[in-house]
């Protein structure tokens, strides 16, 4: 069987491009119109990205390991951290 | 039917978020770690570790789902060389293509477990994975067009839409697209129906045949009684399946039976009236041994079916054989 891509859809004009699902082609051009076929029969789209499954490097083996723990103890990066004195507005 | 679809996404993805709020305790437990995710009503995704019982059970459902969707495109295909109008060829051609990509999107689903297409088509072409019944029987008459897409689609969408809210994520995923665009089918369907079933006494007559063939198989697409369903317990609690087949027979045959009134057809059951007590309608359970001789092989058309798929695919080869030739020349 064919490589396997992953599809990115553009919903529309200022929204980021958005994984939709995957499929299998022989190479990028005939992935984009595969794409086209199966993810944006219904004009969900005004852009697609095809990326080859194989090139994409995912940061943990399962999805729970210490890798983001580092921002669990920095609080102070929200601005709810801070008190602000009453009577201080647009701040 | 969208409205109420989107509702039901909507609400489930309220209690998503409420869960989510809840933490989810990370223990070191692989085991532990999954039940908490699913007692927390939130998502397995492919590379979480998982039971291999839940692995193969999802495998075998969303295969099973796909390969429906692909020997589905069969009994509707019969008709659109023969469609009474170009629009209404137009209309099932969409349909049919629409078919086709939903197997896509659920094969694409099961990959993400750890199985490939290849071995999905294998397992379809030599017998040893299985599609839905309802696809054995035969299409006799325009009207057939109407009753699946009302009835059969219509069932679909009963057992489809608790299935936006499984525990598999990329399967939950498939099953939005799907949902999404299955309530046109149904739409397609009681329109043709309702057309039929308002024009000559012969129209007429043929609106309501198909649904008197049509109503108990598509009951029986709700599977065995709840005391007889071999997958379910576990299913539901692993949160793969919502409801039980019964409880979905059941609003489906509440459903119809009202939109059945402004076709002004009846459904072929005697026994069907309202139920004050029970809040729902009484109906006739359909033939169950009928069902399990349909599933082994033995329907109208289940030969047929198969006999075709795999000439399809044998006729085929040479599309897929030319794109690798056509890839592997551009890229030397």
């Amino acid at each position: 069987m064919t490589d396997l891509w992953e599809v990115f859809v553009r919903p529309r004009r200022g929204l980021s491009h958005t994984h939709v699902g995957s499929l299998h082609a022989p190479d990028a051009e005939v992935a984009l119109r595969h794409a086209r076929d199966l993810y944006t029969r219904r004009q969900e789209g005004v852009s697609i990205w095809v990326v080859p499954a194989a090139a994409i490097t995912a940061s943990s083996p399962d999805e729970k390991d210490a890798f983001f723990d580092p921002a669990a103890d920095k609080v102070y990066r929200h601005p709810t951290f801070y008190q602000v004195p009453d009577g201080v507005p647009h701040l | 039917m969208d409205h109420d679809l989107l509702t039901q996404v909507d609400d489930a993805e309220r209690d998503l978020h409420a869960a989510a709020s809840r933490r989810v305790a990370a223990g070191e437990d692989l085991a532990a770690y999954f039940d908490a995710v699913i007692a927390a009503d939130q998502k397995i995704e492919p590379r979480d570790w998982m039971p291999e019982a839940y692995r193969k059970g999802l495998v075998r459902q969303i295969a099973q789902h796909a390969h429906s969707e692909i020997i589905g495109m069969q009994p509707e295909g019969n008709w659109i060389t023969r469609a009474p109008s170009l629009k209404r060829k137009a209309i099932l051609l969409a349909k049919v293509q629409d078919e086709a990509g939903h197997g896509l999107y659920l094969y694409a689903a099961a990959e993400t477990l750890g199985i490939t297409r290849d071995e999905l088509v294998d397992l379809l072409l030599t017998g040893r994975q299985k599609y839905s019944s309802i696809f054995n029987y035969p299409t006799l008459t325009w009207a057939d067009m109407g009753a699946i897409g009302w009835l059969v689609d219509g069932a679909a969408i009963v057992n489809q839409v608790p299935l936006c809210r499984c525990s598999y994520g990329p399967y939950a995923r498939a099953m939005i697209r799907i949902c999404k665009e299955e309530s046109f089918h149904q739409r397609q369907g009681y329109e043709i129906l309702h057309t039929l079933a308002h024009g000559t006494p012969e129209q007429h007559a043929m609106a309501q045949d198909a649904v008197d063939r049509w109503w108990y198989p598509s009951l029986a697409m709700f599977g065995p009684p709840d005391a007889n369903s071999t997958h379910s317990a576990q299913s539901m609690a692993w949160k793969v399946k919502r409801f039980s087949n019964d409880e979905l027979r059941q609003k489906f045959v509440d459903m119809t039976a009202e939109q059945v009134r402004a076709l002004g057809l009846t459904l072929p059951d005697p026994e069907l009236r309202w139920n004050d007590e029970r809040g729902h309608y009484d109906y006739t359970q359909p033939d169950y041994d009928e069902l399990s001789r349909v599933i082994k092989g033995d329907g109208p058309c289940n030969r047929q079916r198969m006999a075709h798929r795999r000439r399809a695919h044998a006729e085929g080869a040479w599309v897929r054989e030319a794109a690798a030739a056509y890839a592997a020349k551009r890229t030397s």
